[in-house]
């Protein structure tokens, strides 16, 4: 159990999983924070929980191992998954929280179903897909991150050159549509660079705590700041912190898992931010209704001793 | 979203220019409509009241003037155009109600945002746009709050922000849903002024109102509205106690087909097809 050592730092897998864990920090804080202002993060779980089938069906078709094809199967019944959410909330009288939980463990208890027919088929244990759902940041190859590279930087690209956009449709969509900005469109546009960012994650952290990664960093940013590039850039550093402190300490002590201990760090970037940060943060308006109510207070006790009525 | 066409040709009257016709037109959420057969004329330069009890569907008739929700049967027309070619010339204030006032922006961003339609796709609001949002701002009496974040304004300043964007757009024709709901006396005064400025400057203004008190002192014409239009026109001719009570009171149909907290009455001389869509 060396100490942040030289060693480390030139190990090429400890290297992947660095690099890999802050492309997905960036990712999923960039992302969340829209998922998250615009009240659709569960959404995310949902989308992350219903991409196992899909890798199953695509490794029991093909009997690929490459990462890419088997995000491809993910992604695709990752969508299959908003779309049947959207159905069931448009066309039915079922609530959307009741929607997302159907989808969430009808399309999950799908994937696991598949996962141990997989396993107990010919080739057992081989398939390594299990790493989808707890997330096994050792598998990451400098293949994948490479195309979590090229993933991220065209989902990031699209929120940069579209933020006035989605901005907009986030904050007041009615608005949006009266001066011809088709809130409907790019808000269809945000949902597919967070199925991006979800399939960025999945290897890492997996299926399971995916959506941890795309709510706690852009809950701790909004504490901190009231712009909203400023809250989605500091989304994307929390998400890269949380992304290599996570890696760092997973591969400082033996038996502790990547992925759980990046949710662990961002968890804690949440605490702390929800506890300390200053104007929304509990101490600090704890403190301010204090200070509040002892003005009041003086206040009211002026007035009694000159004499005023206090009714 | 698809428009329905009708045969029926605008008509092209000669006394007032209309900024907006509206021809039979029908909006239903659910089986039972929310605008029923509606026609009207919106006359440039005035400021006009769209008044009625809730679920009227005065909302509604702002919304389908701007496109935001589906026709049923029936057309619109603004400045005589269709509705994506004059988008530039027309500001539309939601409800304050209808967003999330936490979200992380402050008011001058806010206003910024009534420049984004000009500015066009993927480009970001310049020098001059942050001027002119400024600008609004101070008439809007508000320039003192300009950094401040919007969850942090009261009723009345947040609505005045609303006002503000509006400006920003430098439109010739503004829409607003209940511009005066929930503010306080000051900020009252100050959309009243405003409204009026914009009017004398030979703009349109067209509001949904509740306070049936003010609508004289405030709006030339009055569009009296109860899932159908009851009557329309100058509030001197058409503001009289018994239009107001047939649109609160309708003797024949029942009070708001589309049950938002209205009761159904059963009506004696409804349609065929009113009595289907029951």
């Amino acid at each position: 159990m060396a100490f942040l050592g030289l060693d480390i730092t030139w190990d090429s897998t400890l290297r992947n999983v660095i690099l890999g864990s802050m492309i997905l920090g960036l990712t999923s804080g960039v992302l969340g924070s829209f998922a998250v202002l615009r009240r659709q993060s569960l959404i995310g779980d949902a989308l992350a929980h219903a991409a196992l089938p899909g890798i199953c069906l695509m490794f029991m078709f093909t009997s690929t191992r490459s990462s890419e094809l088997l995000l491809l199967g993910g992604a695709l019944s990752g969508l299959l998954g908003t779309i049947v959410l959207i159905a069931i909330t448009r066309w039915s009288l079922v609530k959307e929280e009741t929607a997302l939980g159907i989808v969430l463990s009808v399309f999950f208890g799908f994937g696991i179903l598949l996962l141990t027919r997989i396993q107990h088929s010919g080739d057992a244990g081989q398939s390594g897909l299990d790493r989808f759902i707890f997330g096994q940041a050792a598998t990451i190859l400098p293949r994948d991150v490479a195309v979590m590279g090229i993933v991220a930087t065209v989902a990031i690209g699209l929120v940069v050159m579209m933020f006035k956009e989605f901005k907009i449709i986030t904050f007041d969509p009615a608005y949006a549509a009266s001066i011809g900005m088709r809130p409907g469109l790019f808000g269809a546009v945000l949902a597919g660079l967070l199925v991006l960012a979800v399939m960025i994650g999945l290897q890492t952290v997996g299926v399971i705590l995916m959506v941890s990664l795309l709510i706690a960093p852009a809950v701790a940013a909004r504490q901190w700041t009231n712009s909203l590039s400023a809250m989605v850039i500091l989304a994307g550093v929390f998400g890269m912190v949380a992304g290599v402190a996570g890696s760092v300490t997973s591969s400082l002590v033996d038996r502790l898992p990547t992925g759980p201990m990046i949710v662990i760090a961002a968890s804690i970037i949440v605490i702390v931010s929800l506890l300390f940060a200053p104007n929304r943060g509990v101490l600090s308006t704890y403190r301010s209704r204090r200070l509040r109510a002892a003005r009041f207070k003086a206040e009211l006790a002026l007035a009694d001793h000159h004499g005023v009525s206090r009714s | 979203m698809s428009r329905a066409t009708t045969a029926e040709p605008f008509s092209t009257r000669q006394d007032a220019p209309s900024v907006i016709e509206v021809r039979d037109l029908t909006v239903a959420y659910n089986e039972s409509p929310v605008l029923w057969d509606v026609d009207l004329d919106v006359q440039l330069g005035k400021a006009t009241a769209i008044v009625g009890p809730n679920g009227a569907g005065k909302s509604t008739l702002l919304k389908a003037i701007l496109g935001l929700v589906p026709i049923a049967a029936g057309a619109t027309r603004v400045f005589g155009s269709e509705l994506n070619s004059v988008r530039q010339r027309m500001a539309y204030i939601p409800q304050r109600g209808s967003v999330d006032w936490d979200f992380p922006t402050n008011a001058l961003d806010v206003v910024t945002m009534g420049r984004y339609g000009r500015i066009g796709w993927f480009r970001r609001p310049g020098k001059a746009d942050r001027a002119i949002a400024e600008e609004c701002l101070a008439k809007v009496g508000m320039s003192q709050f300009a950094k401040r974040q919007i969850s942090q304004l009261s009723g009345g300043q947040q609505q005045r922000v609303f006002l503000a964007r509006a400006l920003a757009q430098e439109a010739d024709l503004y829409l607003m849903d209940e511009p005066f709901a929930g503010v306080d006396a000051v900020t009252e005064r100050a959309i009243v002024q405003l409204l009026h400025d914009v009017r004398d400057a030979g703009k349109t203004v067209v509001a949904v109102h509740h306070d049936i008190e003010s609508v004289t002192e405030y709006f030339d014409n009055v569009v009296l509205l109860n899932v159908r239009l009851i009557e329309s026109g100058p509030v001197s001719q058409v503001f009289t106690e018994e239009n107001l009570r047939r649109t609160y009171h309708p003797p024949s149909h029942p009070i708001g087909f589309n049950g938002q907290g209205s009761t159904l009455r059963a009506g004696s001389e409804m349609t065929p097809m009113e009595a289907m869509l029951r």
